[in-house]
């Protein structure tokens, strides 16, 4: 069947200026193309050339490599060291067969929401022009489809999974808050589904909370 | 079944999945029960033992959904798919400490900012966050137990720059007894606050409310004032910094100084005093910058000496009573060690001459607003007259320019906060002094705090003409009678939609403020940064404006933006009481995400060594092997990224870690609908 082409992107952020512009995007509802999947990092200078080739290898159509800007970077100087192994890398792009502009370097400080969001709806459509990469010749975005469709299920049926051993997925708890799905219409009108606002976290060390070490409570209690 | 590249870290995985709805602001755009349905199914042979769906994951009660499973299930890593971890991590990570699972176990999905927010098609979003979430829960399975580590923290202060918000922090904290070291650059403290005039709506006397705060900081047992002193160098983390301070030579002896003032009387010399007098007066070679001057030690400007041009004069060492002038005096490099540091260094006055059709520099009666201060103060080099250029002529008429160089997308595009009050100022201070005819050009009247407004209509009872319009052209190019010996002020009167041109004796501009101009500098020095605008950059905007992301580091007052006095002083005080509760609990919990070298593979290239901007990597040429310091390591990961031995892991970014949810996103570990797998991976892995 002749869809459009949905690129598929791999974005590295940093985790002090682009992933924020990624969130300040998302705060200010800015609309952008839903093609790409974030993954965070501490600084763009962790990024190893080699996450960028297994991204490609494992199906990505174009990558997306982000940090602060050159002279911000909340490490001081990292991105400069990024920079260096992106320049090189690009040429390795070539050299193997894959249009330089697969992988693209968008510097976006906090404050930058709809650049970034400009910058991921961009590269989209340049890569949906280029193309899907293929790379092995696998057709991944069928098997993406594939992958992504979970069993029928009507939108009625109770909250037992149809997995038979314990613990049960979904389960249905029999006190407590229901576990989002809201109930039918019980007799009586409805009811609000648990808590109508959500309660802040209550702090560490309020009298509600037992404050609990970092450690498991009791060795043995729970597997790590 | 898939060769399983990414093998659990320890027994067997017991995932607990949590999609939040956060209302309607996920659950609108992505099918949360749908998404929770699918982990559970096609995400059960990754370890996902359970995946719920909850209306308010942040809730204690989605808290307890977590503990409850945690403690039920047995659970050894969580998922959490809600907002953004920069929102929430700590909360959910809280809530496993409860349950007695190690915080680190547990990782957030973003699916609200970066999913529900940003996109509009509920079919793409569904699958998106179905992806992320697989990527979060290859990442987990990776996660290992951490702690965090605990640094003690010096309970000395370092409080950088002594203007009115430095000297609040530097007097708060040392109230409460605790050390502080106060570095000012310029010879006296009292920073901008000490030029000025009269202060805004009040009208007090600006020297007669700082000074009374100089003389507690002069006097007080808990501060050491290195006045004259600049911070050379910042070593160290947060708790413990070692910092190198160059107390710069004033060639004058403290401690047989009086402050009696007579090398400054008998001084030949006379230079132009472009800091504090704003260059419209004198001061002599050796001065004090003020008479109110904490402390009260002259200094010599050793450029402007007749000594150390031609080795004669020495008329300040003849005359000292106290035998106190020491012109072989040196700098001396302090070292202090301090536990916080606060930089509140203060701004630097738009240079008007950047706008050339203003004539600042060129016609001589175009005057600053800083120079107007001086020129208006009792104590400043007219005696408090208000006159032309000339230092007699008394202006008839006085023109008062607002935003210049603010507001402006050719020099500075931000409002500075303070320009329409002080313009208003400035107004009421020439009406009263000189009863001329007083004309204001504004473009919007930003006067927003407690008796601003109620200052703006006295200024308007009081005859001041108030044209709105940005002011074109100031020139002495005469086109009509009436303009000969004028500064001529061209302006569109936008609220009469006509251009007038109106002659004055006087104009002053009030021009903006902007940041120090070293202040990127001064930024790397202390490991903070500043936006493009070189303001130092807060923590958060709104909800942390005096805390930097740089733990230990605060910043204060109109570094961090323009401000006027009451909100410097503010933050000042915010600034000292966030250090107090730091040095009050004794010790802080940094995070623990470190980079380690595993010694066995470190082959000793070095090519880490030189990547580190916090001098934590170091090479033990004995054992021919890199050792990274983890207190000083701030956990970037670059050396991570660049070992070739893959030697270097970085805890809570380890290359497993990330490489495990690249798979999960792209879902290489999940089968298709029809059996077809992914081709087996033709690449070896480094051994």
């Amino acid at each position: 069947m002749s869809e459009t082409f949905e690129p598929l992107i791999v974005g590295f952020t940093c985790n002090w200026c682009s992933y924020r512009a990624a969130d300040l995007a998302g705060i200010s509802r800015k609309k952008y193309a839903p093609n790409v999947r974030l993954i965070r990092l501490m600084c763009s200078g962790r990024l190893d050339p080699t996450f960028v080739l297994k991204a490609f290898a494992g199906g990505a159509d174009g990558v997306l490599v982000s940090g602060c800007h050159p002279g911000e970077c909340h490490y001081l100087e990292q991105n400069y060291k990024m920079l260096r192994r992106y320049t090189l890398l690009k040429r390795m792009l070539a050299q193997m067969g894959i249009e330089p502009e697969r992988l693209r370097l968008v510097w976006a400080s906090a404050a930058e929401g709809n650049k970034f969001a400009d910058e991921v709806t961009a590269m989209t459509e340049e890569i949906r022009v280029l193309g899907p990469l293929n790379w092995n010749g696998i057709d991944h975005a069928r098997q993406r489809s594939e992958k992504l469709r979970s069993a029928e299920r009507p939108p009625s049926a109770p909250e037992k999974t149809e997995k038979k051993a314990k613990p049960a997925a979904v389960a249905a708890r029999p006190a407590g808050p229901p576990a989002g799905k809201k109930p039918a219409t019980p007799p009586g009108g409805l009811k609000p589904p648990g808590p109508g606002k959500p309660k802040p976290a209550p702090p560490p060390g309020a009298a509600e909370v037992k404050s609990v070490p970092a450690q498991p409570a009791t060795p043995g209690e729970v597997e790590s | 079944m898939l060769p399983d590249r990414h093998p659990f870290v320890n027994g067997t995985p017991k995932i607990g999945v949590y999609v939040c709805h956060c209302g309607t602001n996920i659950s609108d755009k992505v099918d949360v029960e749908e998404v929770a349905r699918w982990a559970a199914e096609k995400l059960r042979h990754r370890g996902v033992i359970v995946a719920r769906d909850y209306k308010f994951m942040c809730s204690s009660l989605g808290q307890n959904l977590i503990e409850d499973d945690i403690r039920e299930f047995k659970l050894n890593r969580v998922v959490v798919a809600a907002c953004s971890p920069h929102l929430h991590e700590h909360t959910f990570r809280t809530a496993c400490a409860r349950a007695g699972l190690n915080p680190f176990l547990c990782e957030m999905v973003s699916i609200r900012e970066h999913v529900s927010w940003v996109h509009t098609d509920r079919a793409e979003a569904t699958a998106k966050a179905k992806e992320l979430i697989s990527g979060g829960v290859e990442r987990v399975r990776h996660h290992v137990p951490l702690d965090p580590l605990h640094v003690e923290v010096n309970p000395n202060t370092l409080v950088v720059g002594g203007g009115v918000a430095g000297i609040q922090a530097a007097l708060e904290i040392a109230d409460s007894g605790q050390h502080v070291y106060l570095v000012e650059r310029e010879p006296s403290i009292g920073g901008h606050m000490a030029q000025f005039d009269k202060t805004f709506p009040t009208l007090d006397c600006s020297a007669c409310i700082l000074t009374p705060k100089m003389v507690s900081v002069g006097g007080h047992p808990n501060i050491t004032l290195l006045s004259y002193s600049e911070v050379e160098h910042v070593d160290g983390y947060v708790g413990n910094f070692t910092v190198t301070i160059r107390k710069k030579a004033r060639h004058v002896k403290e401690d047989l100084c009086t402050g009696c003032g007579i090398c400054e009387e008998k001084c030949p010399r006379k230079v132009i005093d472009t800091v504090f007098e704003a260059g419209l007066g004198y001061r002599k070679a050796i001065y004090t910058p003020f008479p109110q001057a904490v402390p009260k030690f002259p200094v010599i400007d050793v450029e402007n000496c007749t000594y150390y041009e031609r080795g004669k004069c020495k008329a300040c060492q003849i005359f000292c009573p106290t035998d106190a002038i020491d012109f072989d005096q040196q700098d001396e490099m302090l070292q202090v060690q301090v536990g916080n540091i606060i930089l509140a260094t203060g701004y630097d006055l738009f240079d008007a001459r950047r706008i050339p059709e203003y004539g600042y520099g060129r016609l001589a009666n175009v005057f600053t607003s800083l120079e107007f201060e001086r020129m208006s103060n009792a104590a400043g080099p007219t005696g408090g007259k208000i006159v032309l250029r000339d230092g007699v002529t008394v202006p008839k008429s006085v023109g008062i320019v607002h935003c210049v160089g603010s507001r402006n997308h050719r020099y500075n595009p931000y409002c500075s906060v303070i320009c329409c009050m002080s313009s208003l100022k400035f107004a009421h201070l020439v009406k009263e002094r000189t009863g001329a005819e007083v004309y204001n050009f504004y473009i919007d009247m930003r006067t927003a705090f407690k008796d601003y407004d109620e200052f703006y209509q006295r200024v308007l009872n009081e005859g001041v003409h108030f044209i709105r319009g940005r002011v074109a052209e100031i020139t002495d190019a005469v086109r009509m009678p009436g303009e000969e010996g004028k500064v001529i002020v061209q302006v569109e009167d936008t609220l009469i939609g006509i251009q007038r041109r109106i002659p004055l004796d006087m104009v002053i501009l009030s021009a903006g403020l902007e940041p120090r101009h070293d202040a990127k500098e001064v930024a790397k020095r202390f490991g903070i940064s500043c936006s493009t605008d070189r303001w130092f950059t807060e923590k958060h905007p709104k909800l942390d404006p005096v805390a930097t992301m740089t733990e230990g580091v605060f910043i204060a007052g109109a570094a961090q933006g323009p401000k006027d006095i009451p909100a410097s002083v503010a933050q000042g005080a915010a600034a000292a009481a966030r250090v107090l509760s730091r040095i009050g609990q004794g010790g802080i919990d940094l995070e623990p995400i470190r980079a380690v070298v595993d010694e066995a593979r470190c082959s000793g290239c070095r090519i880490c060594n030189s990547l580190c901007p916090y001098s934590a990597v170091t090479f033990d040429v004995d054992a021919n092997v890199t050792r990274i310091n983890p207190a000083l390591c701030q956990g970037c990961g670059t050396c991570v990224a660049a070992c070739p031995s893959g030697a270097i892991s970085g805890s809570g970014f380890s290359d497993e870690q990330i490489l495990a949810q690249l798979d999960g996103i792209l879902m290489l570990n999940i089968e298709s609908g029809d059996g077809a797998t992914r081709m087996p991976e033709l690449v070896a892995e480094p051994a």
